[in-house]
């Protein structure tokens, strides 16, 4: 039956179901695409036949791989959009910086012979953050208000943390610097701390 | 509760498909056994009984749920769809009898979405069948319900794998408010905590540096 690497695309992202980006599928894309324009040469040669010796018979046949053509696209679409969103989902919970494993998975360039230009999903990342960016800018009469911050309500304006592995060297906004080194315990401003607590690198400490 | 970042595109409700619904696209995968009420020429390689070039006219065969849906037609010229066993008289009547005993995860995971979707090809049955799909569901409903809201820290495999994929989704959804509450209750709802998809890549990069 058609489609079936189509569909095993699909397959491959429902199954990482807590919106980890996997490595992006080149071949398997590929292979879908060029199943596609072979489905669309066929249809071609027989519509020009249809038509010119009159065998309305091949419709039904031309039909099918219609169907089998919009499925393709279906999945193909459907593949894209679910990884952008999954990349969405990492500007939330990573922040702007991605670790360098993460930014492999994403393809560097992909350009498709049947005219579909994909934008690289590494500038889809990119473009995306800079719009988020922007509203957050926006925010507070101008101000700017980072709307990344403060995921669950704040209960206080210091908090107590562990740092779980060494981090370096660390500014708080009054100009001191602490030593993040690894099991050493910290009061600090919440602000400060709350992208590091997300990325695994402190731990909240709550009494 | 950790607010969840990754947003998948959720199935339709009913009739409906989402287009971009990885759930919707799997679902119509589903293969239902159909009958060609015309020939479709050099298209015999589809069907694996016979070896002619063509598919021949009032041949019974199983196709995928989009393609049945892409070429039926009211006056049924191209295609006729027949219902699976799941959905006929035979079966509706257990389900009819007591639906919480089935376990729908064996009469195909989709039992809801592709009972709706069934409802496409105007089977004289169609009344009947989303009668028996609509009191199926409301039949089970208390249990899962029940269970999703009681079952804490508990292995709930048991449970979980009688259910269709509908229900999984809702059993999910009430453990996720259940440890919400929880976790509310210890005081921990204020704890900020490091985000879940970022442990999981850290954790599938050991994995994978490990030869």
């Amino acid at each position: 039956m058609f489609c079936e690497k189509a569909v095993e695309l699909i397959r491959e992202l429902h199954r990482i179901s807590d919106g980890q980006l996997p490595a992006f599928n080149e071949d398997g894309l590929r292979q879908v695409l060029q199943e596609m324009e072979a489905l669309y040469d066929q249809n071609q040669a027989d519509v020009n036949e249809a038509k010119s010796e009159g065998r309305a018979e091949l419709i039904p046949s031309i039909k099918v791989r219609h169907c089998c053509l919009l499925r393709d696209q279906r999945c193909v679409t459907a593949y894209l959009y679910d990884r952008l969103l999954r990349i969405r989902a990492l500007r939330w919970e990573y922040g702007s910086v991605l670790p360098a494993n993460v930014r492999f998975h994403m393809c560097a360039e992909e350009n498709f012979r049947m005219t579909i230009v994909v934008l690289s999903q590494l500038q889809w990342f990119s473009q995306y953050k800079k719009s988020l960016a922007s509203f957050m800018r926006s925010l507070g009469g101008g101000e700017g208000l980072d709307i990344t911050q403060d995921m669950k309500p704040p209960k206080s304006l210091y908090i107590e943390v562990r740092c779980l592995k060494d981090h370096g060297e660390f500014e708080i906004d009054d100009g001191t610097v602490i030593l993040l080194k690894k099991n050493s315990q910290h009061f600090l401003p919440r602000w400060k701390c709350e992208q590091l607590i997300r990325q695994g690198v402190l731990e909240h400490v709550v009494s | 509760m950790n607010t969840q970042a990754y947003l998948p595109v959720q199935p339709g409700v009913g009739m409906e498909e989402n287009f971009f619904s990885l759930d919707d696209i799997l679902l119509s995968q589903e293969r239902l056994p159909v009958r060609t009420e015309c020939a479709f020429p050099r298209l015999g390689f589809l069907e694996k009984s016979s070896d002619s070039q063509d598919i021949a006219e009032g041949t019974k065969m199983e196709l995928p749920l989009w393609l049945s849906k892409g070429l039926y037609e009211r006056k049924r010229r191209i295609l006729s769809v027949e219902l699976p066993k799941v959905y006929r008289e035979g079966w509706r009547t257990v389900f009819n009898a007591d639906p919480r005993v089935v376990d729908l995860h064996k009469m195909g995971p989709y039992y809801y979405g592709l009972g709706s979707q069934m409802l496409h090809f105007d089977s004289p049955e169609n009344p009947d069948i989303a009668q028996t799909l609509l009191q199926t569901f409301i039949g089970r409903f208390r249990r899962t319900m029940d269970s999703s809201q009681n079952a804490y820290n508990e292995d709930t495999s048991a449970v979980v794998e009688r259910l269709d994929c509908l229900e999984k989704v809702l059993f999910r959804s009430g453990q996720t408010g259940l440890h919400g509450f929880q976790s509310w209750e210890k005081g921990q709802a204020s704890q900020l905590t490091a985000s879940s998809l970022v442990l999981n890549y850290r954790k599938r990069k050991i994995t994978d540096v490990q030869p």
